[in-house]
């Protein structure tokens, strides 16, 4: 059935208005996302240090990332780092919560000394940090001496110990957030429940699996992608600590990809590590989704 | 709370209050289980703050006192020269000066043109809307290492390397995530307001701008904040696209003076407070807008 003229026009007017005003984020989207997005795929296949010619080297350099030693072991220490600071931030974030929101009146005093770190630049963090981490001064290890603890770790330069020392910092950073998050998802359960539970004589135990956690479920799926995103791609606190010039025990992929990019310029080698960083997230991401059938319960 | 932003901004902030009347010191009956729970925040606390204060006073030591066993954290002498020594080994005034105008800016701008698009994408039907919005939703799962390379090429052809245009230009125009958190709000304001105007012969942009824009203070609020911290504390983008001094914002210049002055900590601790103290002072006078606007940003997601 054609259409009047006139409902045409204004359908066309209409759309115009909707292009109009996505014009600036649309102009964005392709100038500094999808175009960028494109060539970062032909530079994976490319050898180009940003200044001669390109050359096509085919899978190269996708077989090149597993044959370098230091990538295998960035690999590893990536994920060490994000297996110990995603649990440890969600426990420690949700615990803390939990206490945070029943302080009554002094609840804001609190927020502000565990939101204060997340307002703070990672840079200055990080400077704090190197301070506290460092054995020639560090307080911590004079702690841990006065304890008894008779050699208290070089902590950034210890093989063992530099991943659980820059978690540890990390978590300290983003603790503020993550008990703001926990706040407002405790804060949308009802009390009725609650008062239901009570009244039907459940523990605080009970309370807490039976109730507090199911209902949390969707701000705990959230966290956990947007939490491990994130820890995939730490880079401030390495860059600071360190320069260029961190111990193989401490690079993670990020570190790795600026280094290779913007100090070697193999920019192609840094694009192939870039899109297997891509891929591992969108499938930790995608498996988290999947799982959340089992676990995560909607309320509306 | 004007009544403007009532709706959606009652619902954010009601629970709270709810709450903290009926728990805690207010509460009037006074139950020995605050006991442990107080003490446990307090020693919470203490965690977190004692590293400031331990920059604040590191930053007030003579250099050999650092060394001293064991470490004290009050100095025994007072040394505020560090402060002029810092504030004489980088040019902090214009990393100030830069940080600030490239944040404020970006922030602005990309208030007006994802709000723009947010109500592109809920009110207006065009072709491709479906989809072109998916597009924006798909990109938040890229990391930005990915196209950090390219970027450099484009911005480098553009000639925009170690000019500031690097930094407020692309975060300016594209924030999906912003995006999509306003048009969230936009789809909550009733449509009979809008059809209200238009029957009074308002156009679009009039719509948009005395309408849409008023009713979502909110969630841009909220946004601002978000995007302003980000860029404030921003290192990573500054650190692959600025060169030169002039150019460099407060992280920059932390970092420049810890490889030039890496045994002087204590001016490396004065510098760094000097980085840290304009948002801390921020956070403490607006904490309960900033810790709301972050909660608010999150949880729409």
């Amino acid at each position: 059935m054609p259409l009047a003229p006139d409902v045409k026009r204004r359908r066309r007017t209409e759309a115009l208005w909707g292009y109009a005003f996505l014009t600036p984020q649309l102009v964005g989207l392709i100038a500094f996302m999808l175009g960028p997005l494109i060539f970062a795929l032909f530079l994976s296949f490319s050898s180009w240090d940003g200044l001669g010619s390109r050359t096509f080297v085919g899978l190269q350099n996708f077989t090149g990332v597993w044959q370098n030693a230091q990538l295998r072991q960035s690999w590893l220490n990536t994920a060490w780092f994000t297996a110990l600071q995603v649990p440890g931030l969600m426990i420690t974030g949700f615990f803390f919560a939990f206490f945070i929101q029943k302080a009554g009146r002094l609840t804001p005093l609190y927020r502000i000394f565990f939101f204060a770190p997340q307002v703070t630049s990672t840079v200055a963090v990080a400077a704090v940090w190197l301070w506290l981490l460092n054995p020639e001064i560090s307080p911590i290890n004079a702690l841990l001496k006065s304890l008894g603890v008779p050699n208290p770790p070089d902590w950034l330069q210890d093989p063992g110990t530099a991943i659980p020392a820059i978690v540890l910092v990390s978590i300290w950073q983003g603790l503020g957030y993550m008990i703001v998050m926990f706040v407002a998802g405790l804060q949308n359960i009802s009390p009725t429940l609650m008062e239901a539970a009570d009244i039907d004589g459940a523990s605080e135990w009970q309370k807490l699996r039976k109730i507090t956690v199911p209902l949390l479920s969707p701000t705990i799926l959230f966290l956990s992608i947007t939490s491990i995103i994130g820890s995939f791609q730490v880079f401030d606190y390495i860059f600071f600590f360190f320069d260029t010039t961190a111990p193989a025990n401490a690079h993670t992929i990020v570190y790795d990809i600026v280094n290779i990019a913007f100090r070697e310029f193999k920019f192609g080698f840094a694009a192939a590590i870039a899109i297997y960083l891509f891929l591992i997230l969108l499938v930790l991401t995608g498996l988290q989704l999947l799982a959340q059938k089992r676990w995560v319960h909607y309320t509306e | 709370m004007t009544s403007s932003s009532g709706e959606i901004s009652a619902r954010a902030i009601e629970p709270a209050r709810r709450k903290s009347l009926s728990h805690g010191l207010s509460g009037g009956r006074f139950k020995p289980s605050w006991i442990p729970l107080h003490l446990l925040l307090a020693a919470g606390s203490l965690v977190m703050f004692v590293p400031f204060l331990w920059m604040l006073f590191s930053a007030l030591k003579p250099l050999d006192e650092i060394f001293a066993q064991p470490p004290r954290l009050l100095p025994k002498v007072w040394q505020p020269q560090n402060f002029v020594t810092a504030w004489q080994g980088a040019d902090f005034a214009r990393a100030y000066f830069n940080s600030a105008y490239i944040a404020a800016l970006v922030t602005i701008l990309t208030l007006i043109t994802c709000s723009m698009a947010a109500y592109a994408f809920a009110r207006i039907r065009f072709p491709g809307r479906r989809v072109i919005f998916g597009i924006f939703l798909a990109t938040m799962m890229v990391p930005f290492q990915l196209t950090v390379i390219p970027l450099y090429v484009i911005l480098g052809q553009l000639r925009w390397i170690d000019t500031h245009l690097a930094l407020i230009v692309p975060p300016a125009l594209f924030n999906a995530f912003g995006v999509f958190l306003l048009r969230q709000y936009v789809r909550g304001i009733p449509l009979e307001l809008e059809e209200a105007a238009a029957i009074d012969g308002a156009g679009r942009v009039r719509i948009f701008t005395t309408i849409i824009l008023p009713l979502l203070r909110t969630p841009l609020v909220a946004l601002g904040i978000f995007v302003f911290l980000g860029q404030w504390n921003s290192f990573f983008y500054p650190l692959i696209f600025l060169n030169s001094d002039q150019n460099f914002t407060i992280p920059l210049v932390v970092n420049q003076f810890k490889g030039a002055y890496s045994s002087d900590w204590t001016s490396l601790m004065a510098a760094t407070t000097m980085a840290a103290l304009p948002m801390l002072l921020v956070f403490i006078i607006a904490q309960r807008q900033i810790v709301q606007g972050i909660a608010l940003s999150g949880s729409k997601t």
